[in-house]
């Protein structure tokens, strides 16, 4: 019973301090991606003792240099507001991720622990309820900041979230009629499955048109380039988080990273099998190498597949520019939200003729 | 406390400056904001995001430029000249060089003739990039500023063995230019006009089909071709609009003529055709550059004229008509015969003309400086009516406003 705890709360520690940890990680790979699409060496070298390090080093010199910056409260802010937000934020970004497996059950010493936080069955509602919440975050900050660019930025966020979050929600609705459940887990090792004999039953290839539009709109949600108008420089200077100084810029900047890695694990998870090893059921590799290697095998399947999507939002980045809000707006509700009806009646139709 | 801010609020009442309507959300879009260019400042009044009225102010980065030359010799403004279009500060040395030549009345050497032709030419190049690159960064496609900067810092690395400086070029002379193209110089030319091309392939590669970019620049700014002549626009942005309005080929100098070149031309006179006519433009400037470098005459880079060009160091030292022309024209000045004189020229953002009155002496008189880009910001605000921040800043960036200029 103690041992069940321990590892509950091991498991309730290890996920977030992940997901905090992929954040220099992808800070990292912003930049070096950045570099490495723009044709320059980006950061290469943080020395310390003499080696370069590839510059893995430089988020979290980032990261001290914000702490040691003066923290600015301005004058005429809503001071509680002002404080509230980037916690909303953060806190947002790091719950988010509980839900999401990283691993088949582990069974060993007759034990099952479940390679996730928690394993409730309504994991995605959970998603979309928490990615709501950090509406919140955003508009007060905005609001709070008591500063014209803010607010724009804080409106146009809370906007677009609120917009793509139904274009999102309906186009996950074909996952949960092919896999009819909303239990994180059993969708992935649903995705286990083989199609035809041959084809990884995922995600994507059950639903190609729901992944689209699930993709894009994770992009507005995460307000990542072309959906970054709430921080769009070049129009209302940093939006939002344009009065926050120090390492409460530092909290947005890391929510806005967190938010990503969430987003890789939920399109991960949704539509390209999660943990799942192509051809290679856990049963099958269990039996050849062992739970304990399973389960480690498992989880590098599923970095690898969480760091290619936050390449991917890298990638992105770096290629398109930025929408102006009313084409997002037009994208949002005239484009993706019927495309997701769509994909929904499809879905109906196809599952009511096999039966 | 409250009665004197009463009285501000008369005061302001009271002054000419235009205000913005109350019933607007007023936003002061610089001049300390990261898209005004230099520093610019545009009052607006916002309904929404959309911009229903706009007040451009100028006049954040004067820095006396006309006023300064007026106690300056005529050889002691071509540094000023350097600061007016610091994105192409060759081609204001060329205009202001010209302008003082023709007010002397004299024609220089073809070697310095087209050595000034190639200077405009690669300033007109890194000029157009560093336009087309923090336009799209306005956009947000920072991508494609690192490929154009890689063009642009091309065009340097060619522009500073010629003149010693990557930016201040400081390089011609009433007369010619200071110094002669350094060997070599030549070939490096060709191989990086040569290996400017794919980079500027690339970023048509993503931009000119792009769907966003198209719907973000499509209609946006757009301006009829009447509409830009009478707020006198000159250069691109006319260009854009339909105009076929090139000053080197409406009135050619140096040899503009006999080079072959096209005039790129928009439809619409909106962000999207500015952008191609610049991109285009720098096709055909690449042109002109080979053409310059296949048909380079030899000869002198300076006129031969004791009274306007320093004598060599060696007559200097050891001939007194030397001595005496090299004291006379350090301290004196060369000095014009009295009258004025217009003299323009086709730089990057268009029309580029110095008026100079001289009284005889070895100051200018008076020099007025007509920067294309003073005409074209005239229209900002009117353009800018109806759209929003977003097509606000696209539409700045896209017309190629450089401060320094601007204010001078």
């Amino acid at each position: 019973m103690v041992l069940e705890y321990i590892i509950m709360i091991v498991k309730a520690l290890v996920a977030p301090i992940a997901v905090v940890c992929c954040v220099p990680i992808e800070v990292w790979l912003e930049r070096r991606g950045s570099g490495f699409i723009q044709d320059r060496p980006g950061p290469n070298r943080i020395p310390i003792f003499g080696r370069r390090n590839a510059g893995l080093i430089q988020p979290v010199a980032d990261v001290v240099k914000l702490f040691l910056k003066e923290d600015i409260i301005p004058a005429n802010v809503n001071r509680t507001l002002f404080l509230l937000a980037p916690f909303l934020v953060v806190f947002v970004a790091f719950t988010t991720f509980a839900v999401i497996p990283y691993g088949d059950v582990l069974e060993i010493g007759g034990m099952t622990i479940p390679l996730q936080v928690a394993d409730v069955n309504f994991g995605l509602l959970y998603i979309f309820a928490l990615a709501s919440f950090s509406v919140y975050g955003v508009l007060l900050a905005g609001w709070s900041s008591n500063n014209k660019y803010s607010l724009m930025g804080g409106l146009r966020c809370s906007a677009q979230m609120i917009s793509y979050e139904i274009a999102m929600g309906l186009s996950v609705i074909g996952i949960l009629m092919v896999f009819e459940t909303l239990r994180l887990n059993e969708i992935a090792r649903a995705q286990g499955n083989l199609l035809f004999g041959f084809l990884p039953a995922w995600g994507v290839v059950l639903q190609p048109l729901g992944f689209i539009l699930f993709l894009v709109a994770a992009f507005a949600e995460t307000n990542r380039t072309p959906f970054d108008l709430p921080e769009a420089d070049s129009e209302i200077v940093a939006g939002y988080h344009l009065e926050y100084s120090s390492i409460k810029f530092a909290m947005f900047f890391m929510a806005e990273y967190m938010a990503m890695v969430v987003a890789s694990g939920v399109i991960v998870t949704l539509f390209f099998g999660g943990w799942q090893i192509p051809w290679l059921p856990t049963a099958t590799l269990v039996a050849a190498v062992g739970p304990i290697v399973t389960a480690l095998l498992q989880i590098a399947a599923f970095a690898a597949k969480l760091f290619f999507f936050l390449w991917f939002f890298v990638w992105v980045r770096w290629t398109v520019p930025r929408f102006r809000y009313d084409q997002l707006m037009g994208l949002g509700w005239k484009v993706m939200l019927p495309l997701a009806l769509l994909n929904i009646f499809v879905t109906g139709i196809i599952l009511l003729l096999i039966g | 406390m409250e009665v004197t801010t009463e009285k501000r609020s008369q005061d302001v009442e009271k002054s000419a400056y235009p205000r913005i309507s109350s019933d607007l959300t007023p936003v002061n879009f610089g001049p300390s904001h990261p898209t005004m260019h230099g520093a610019l400042r545009v009052m607006l009044g916002l309904d929404g995001e959309t911009i229903v009225e706009a007040i451009p102010e100028i006049g954040y980065l004067h820095r006396c430029f006309e006023k300064m030359s007026e106690h300056r010799t005529y050889h002691q403004v071509i540094p000023f000249s350097d600061r007016l279009n610091y994105a192409s500060p060759g081609m204001n040395n060329v205009g202001y060089a010209m302008a003082v030549e023709k007010l002397l009345g004299i024609e220089i050497p073809k070697r310095a003739q087209y050595i000034r032709v190639l200077l405009c030419e690669l300033s007109r190049i890194s000029d157009h990039c560093l336009c087309l690159g923090p336009q799209l960064v306005d956009l947000g496609a920072l991508t494609v500023y690192w490929y154009l900067f890689q063009v642009r810092e091309k065009m340097y690395d060619l522009i500073e063995p010629l003149c010693g400086a990557r930016m201040m070029t400081s390089y011609t002379r009433i007369g010619g230019v200071a110094e002669d193209i350094p060997d070599g110089w030549i070939d490096r030319a060709r191989e990086m006009i040569k290996t400017s091309k794919p980079l500027l392939e690339d970023v048509q590669g993503l931009l000119n089909k792009n769907r966003i970019f198209i719907d973000r620049t499509r209609w946006i700014g757009a301006i009829s071709p009447e509409d830009a002549i009478s707020y006198g626009f000159t250069g691109p942005c006319l260009r854009a609009a339909g105009v076929p309005y090139d000053v080197r080929k409406a009135y050619p100098y140096y040899d503009y003529d006999r080079f072959e070149f096209d005039i790129p031309l928009g439809d619409n006179g909106d962000t999207f055709d500015r952008y191609m006519v610049r991109m285009k433009e720098m096709y055909q400037s690449i042109r002109i550059v080979e053409q310059v470098l296949e048909n380079l005459p030899d000869g002198p880079i300076m006129i031969d004229d004791p009274k306007l060009t320093l004598p060599p160091k060696e007559n200097v030292y050891n001939e007194i008509e030397g001595l005496i022309h090299h004291f006379k024209i350090i301290i004196d000045g060369i000095r014009p015969p009295a009258g004025e004189v217009y003299s323009y020229t086709e730089a990057a953002n268009g029309e580029l003309g110095f008026y100079i009155v001289s009284d005889g002496s070895g100051q200018p008189y008076r020099i007025k400086v007509r920067p294309p880009c003073y005409a074209v910001y005239q229209a900002y605000g009117e353009l800018i009516k109806g759209h929003l921040i977003a097509d606000a800043v696209a539409i700045l960036s896209s017309m190629n406003i450089v401060a320094g200029e601007l204010d001078r």
